[in-house]
């Protein structure tokens, strides 16, 4: 017999929890990935094409090193709530889901960390 | 997976996706194939951290065809994603639901992310 209302067990259930803060989340790194995308951009064409000591002076230029930092937040951010909805959609069974989003998020902490840190050093070097 | 034999409403498959649907599965594959590409671009970064003789090895694996059009479609999917976002921070203040401006959104769409790789080509290539 089943004594809780419904109203109790959505709110231990529901699909509601923090889904806000993540779809707001979502939309505030977008709005910030907007005007960065000219920095990975440029960062790319560099890394890919031009002389060491010519990428080193443009990504320890200061402003370049903030929109370079602020585009590895947001975007790696940006990245891991997207995914997760992703594998939420497509993942019914909740054990494997809660794994596959807990790896997600943790890898992409992960590859933000390693990112930054790789920056700093080139700091250092630069 | 199947646990019961309720009836099933017609899946995926039996429609023909409208040109907004396949703009919209489109958004998340590009949203994935990004997210991977964060990666790669963490290879870049390491390179470029540990020095001008990783840095000379990186250049010299990304020189070859293969990634050269694995970047190029990076630089697609960013800006295929990126006009797709701005359409839906549009849609989420509410604006722009009707089937004709829906079809029209998608070709300008199409049209601008076309359009921005071409100019990033023709201004990196120069």
């Amino acid at each position: 017999m089943e004594f809780r209302t419904p109203l109790a067990r959505a709110r231990g259930l529901g699909s509601a929890k923090v889904g806000t803060t993540h779809w707001w989340m979502q939309r505030v790194t977008s709005g910030a990935l907007i005007p960065l995308t000219f920095w990975i951009i440029i960062f790319l064409d560099l890394s890919l094409n031009a002389p060491y000591q010519e990428t080193l002076e443009w990504l320890t230029s200061p402003f370049n090193t903030v929109c370079l930092v602020a585009w590895i937040i947001a975007g790696f951010y940006h990245a891991a709530l997207g995914l997760q909805v992703v594998i939420e959609d497509y993942i019914a069974a909740e054990g494997p889901k809660i794994i596959a989003v807990w790896t997600v998020n943790l890898g992409f902490l992960l590859l933000a960390l390693i990112a930054l840190i790789a920056v700093f050093r080139t700091l250092l070097i630069g | 997976m199947l646990t019961n034999n309720r009836p099933l409403s017609p899946h995926l498959q039996v429609y023909k996706l409208p040109l907004t649907g396949i703009l919209s599965i489109t958004h998340r594959f590009t949203g994935i194939l990004l997210s991977a590409g964060l990666v790669f671009f963490v290879y870049i970064l390491y390179a470029l951290a540990d020095g001008s003789n990783t840095y000379a090895a990186m250049q010299s694996f990304t020189s070859s065809l293969w990634v050269k059009l694995l970047y190029w479609g990076f630089i697609y999917a960013l800006f295929f994603h990126l006009c797709h976002g701005i359409r839906h921070l549009i849609w989420d203040a509410g604006k722009t639901f009707d089937r004709d401006t829906l079809n029209r959104y998608a070709i300008i769409e199409l049209g601008a992310s076309l359009v921005l790789t071409l100019i990033t080509v023709i201004i990196l290539s120069k």
